[in-house]
């Protein structure tokens, strides 16, 4: 006999809505008091366990988050208090511990402008350049989305234990290498905040790029990024780039319902049902990237992919796409951040605004790339722009070699048949 | 997951909120703005126009509408990640305002419709 799952109770999804509405301040405010994310995040946990242990006798508190804040910074208080008479012993000082400090380390716990510091410096922390990518991305998500370590593994297609080393491994990490619990300044921030804007904007395309797994899932992780983005929007709203970021997402993300077929096989943007557009999130990335550009400056990497986002997002229809000034904002791209990927865009820019032939010439120049060797798009470019110059027999090989390349399967049919259609044709 | 989050009023007639009260609303409202889930927000006029289609015909009515017991005064739409996260989000707004009637209703988007 099966039984059948328990749902669990109300308040444990209350409780699960607080912590992730919380968790990030909490780890945030109580890792300023020890300088140590690693530990806040364990102390704030222990606050989680004590909720979950409390509150199905006692009730949800009036101000759970409160709630939370204090056990947390009681017991991150109370190891201070411990390791300093320890070191006292040792030391044989004979001064009084100042214990007002503490109390109002307590009094600030709730200050909102003490906690956005707080929060500013958890991105920082969370997204450090001593930590590999992957580290990051699991901290991140883990102390500032709020996620459990299964949710993560789940949505990167790995099994759980595999997440909870990364994050132990993370916090080790951080311990060992002495990183304090700091928002950078001077030259070093500019670096520091280019890792943070890579993590993010990694975890909305792995979401975003579906490759494989779970399709809702991976929305999750689209709007978990964009959640993380908006935050850190409201954090540091003088940097312009931040803006840049998130009006690319929100931009991205408003195609999210037009950009898959009824067999989940992907639709090309200019193929896209454009009625089906998120008109709210075109209007909030609009915003966004108005907001970067009022701070002035010449526009970085996130700001140009965001207007051209943009320009795809004003034409009412695909015919309608202001080819020549994507042009422009590609030539623009591939000088503040040359890359293979991006001269394959503007290759196809160009073929849309001065003709297949001139495309073709940038493709061609690609083809030996090193990086793009496994890529599915470049072949896939290469055979769109040779089909519309009439030469078909190698246009249908070029599709046929992308169908070899995709991991995608809805798109690997797409791509065979592109390439069985044109095998028909005479070449 | 989007929730529409709505005040309603059973239309008698009410004081304006104090000058304390619009900003801790202010406040309230640049919270959800920093915690990422706020995605609009805006007060609804008290009467509004209402339209009727019966058998083709349409009517047009202006308020207000006395027979009416409840109407949405003020909405804010926002994205979270369940239920219990928008009802949260709900229980700190009521903190705030004091007595009140609200609803929450689920937008639904293409993941929450069966069969798509």
């Amino acid at each position: 006999m099966t039984q059948p799952e328990r749902e669990p109770s109300s308040v444990h999804r209350t409780i699960d809505a607080v912590w992730r509405l919380e968790s990030p301040r909490i780890i945030a405010a109580v890792a300023r008091l020890v300088n140590d994310l690693g530990l806040a995040e364990e102390l704030a946990q222990d606050a989680l366990v004590a909720a979950l242990e409390q509150w199905p006798g006692s009730g949800v508190p009036d101000n759970p988050g409160a709630w939370l804040m204090v056990v947390a910074k009681r017991r991150a208080v109370d190891l201070i208090r411990r390791e300093r008479r320890l070191e006292r012993k040792i030391a044989e000082l004979g001064h009084e511990l100042e214990t007002e400090g503490d109390d109002a380390d307590l009094e600030t716990a709730l200050d909102p402008e003490r906690i956005e510091d707080d929060l500013l410096r958890l991105v920082f922390t969370a997204c450090h350049p001593v930590l590999s990518t992957p580290a990051r991305v699991a901290l991140t998500l883990r102390t500032l989305g709020g996620l459990t370590t299964d949710e993560i593994a789940r949505a990167f297609l790995t099994s759980e234990s595999t997440v909870a080393q990364r994050i132990v491994r993370a916090k080790r990490t951080l311990a060992q290498a002495g990183v304090p619990f700091e928002v950078p300044a001077g030259p070093e921030r500019a670096a520091r905040l280019a890792s943070v804007l890579e993590v993010i904007y990694l975890i909305f395309n792995e979401g975003y790029a579906a490759t494989a797994g779970d399709e809702w899932i991976r929305a999750d992780l689209c709007r978990e990024a964009l959640r993380l983005g908006r935050v850190l929007a409201e954090l540091a709203p003088e940097e312009a780039e931040v803006h840049g970021l998130v009006a690319l997402m929100e931009i991205q993300a408003s195609r999210m319902r037009a950009r898959t077929g009824p067999s989940g096989e992907p639709v090309p943007l200019l193929e896209q049902d454009r009625g089906r557009w998120d008109r709210l999130l075109i209007h909030r990335g609009f915003a966004s990237l108005l907001r970067a550009r009022a701070l002035g400056g010449p526009p970085g990497p996130y700001v140009l992919q965001a207007a051209i986002a943009a320009c795809h997002a004003q034409a009412a229809t695909a015919e309608d796409t202001d080819w020549v000034q994507i042009v422009g904002l590609y030539e623009l791209l591939a000088r503040t951040a040359p890359s293979p990927v991006v001269e394959l865009n503007r290759a196809v820019a160009v073929g849309m605004a001065f003709g297949p032939e001139r495309g073709l010439a940038i493709v061609d120049a690609l083809v030996d790339e090193p990086s793009l060797k496994n890529y599915h798009l470049l072949p896939s470019v290469r055979g769109d722009l040779l089909a519309r110059l009439g030469r078909t027999a190698e246009a249908a090989a070029e599709f046929t070699r992308a169908a070899a390349l995709t991991r995608n399967a809805p798109e690997r049919r797409l791509l065979h048949r592109r390439a069985a259609e044109l095998a028909e044709r005479p070449g | 997951m989007r929730f529409l989050m709505m005040t309603t009023d059973d239309g008698s007639p009410q004081e304006p909120p104090s000058e304390r009260l619009e900003a801790e609303m202010g406040a309230f409202i640049a919270e959800m703005s920093k915690a990422g889930v706020l995605l609009a927000t805006g007060g609804l006029e008290p009467g509004g126009t209402y339209i009727t289609a019966k058998d083709g015909k349409i009517t047009v009515t202006d308020g207000p509408f006395s027979e009416s017991k409840e109407t949405v005064v003020g909405f804010a739409l926002v994205e979270v990640r369940s239920r219990e996260e928008a009802i949260e989000l709900s229980k700190r707004f009521w903190q705030i305002v004091g007595d009140g009637r609200g609803v929450i209703k689920q937008v639904f988007g293409p993941e929450d419709l069966p069969g798509q």
